[in-house]
């Protein structure tokens, strides 16, 4: 039920490999954590990769609008990448599209980094 | 509000004012949905607006006080799948909340629940209890 984190490093850039739900509560929560420890071991290249996101909720749109603000502020870019079409709808649907860097793929997202 | 033909399926529940309410209506109302024969990720975004809405009773309405109760109904008729979410708390104006898709609005991180359940259920009521708000969620079958 809850999300899962899994973080890489690749050319640079901070992977996160999220899966399960981002929803009110702990799903909402591990995202900040993840957010937090990243921007605090001095990350400014954060890609989160949303292929296995099965569910996000309002909160858990929030949370996304909170990181991207948070890596912002840290002078840092977040871009987001595999998003599942349950996903993307949602973006579309509250105009969150506009605001976040979306890639295709992993090589592509990187790449954007540059 | 609700239609004036028999329904197929209806069950009233009570629960806490607790975040395992929220699970509770997603878990019922994804069972409703899947009953009322909505496909997949129909069924999921209902679900989900109705997280919404059950989140909305036990956070804002009830703020969480152990001694309110949230009600919940769901009903499915031979046209629609209705939800009924109601809370004890102090009543709002759902015209007060900021529209989200406002530049401003777009980086609050809170503030669109009420938006998705309109934008993914056919009808979106609310009414005033004494004391509380009731949501009703309506989304029509066969109507994709």
């Amino acid at each position: 039920m809850s999300m899962h984190v899994k973080l890489r490093h690749v050319g640079g850039v901070t992977v996160l490999d999220l899966s399960g739900r981002i929803t009110l509560g702990e799903g909402s929560i591990g995202l900040r954590d993840a957010i937090r420890d990243a921007l605090a071991a001095g990350s400014k290249k954060i890609l989160l990769n949303v292929a296995d996101v099965n569910y996000i909720d309002s909160a858990g749109l929030g949370e996304l609008v909170g990181a991207y603000t948070s890596v912002k502020n840290a002078g840092g870019d977040l871009k987001l990448m595999n998003l599942s079409k349950k996903v993307k709808d949602l973006l579309v649907i509250t105009k969150l599209l506009t605001i976040f860097d979306v890639k295709e793929n992993e090589h592509d997202a990187i790449a954007a980094f540059a | 509000m609700f239609a004036l033909t028999v329904p197929e399926l209806d069950e009233a529940v009570i629960l806490p004012s607790t975040l395992s309410t929220v699970d509770t209506v997603e878990e019922k109302v994804t069972e409703y949905a899947q009953k009322a024969g909505f496909d997949e990720d129909t069924a999921s975004q209902i679900a989900m607006v109705s997280r919404e809405a059950a989140a909305n009773a036990v956070l804002h309405g009830n703020k969480k006080d152990p001694n309110k109760r949230v009600k919940a109904r769901f009903t499915l008729t031979p046209d629609s799948l209705l939800i009924q979410i109601a809370d004890e708390g102090t009543g709002f104006n759902p015209a007060d909340v900021p529209d989200p898709l406002s530049p401003e609005g777009l980086l609050r991180p809170s503030g669109r629940g009420i938006f998705l359940m309109r934008a993914i259920m056919d009808e979106v009521n609310f009414r005033e209890l004494s004391p509380g708000t009731e949501i009703t969620l309506v989304k029509h079958r066969n109507r994709e």
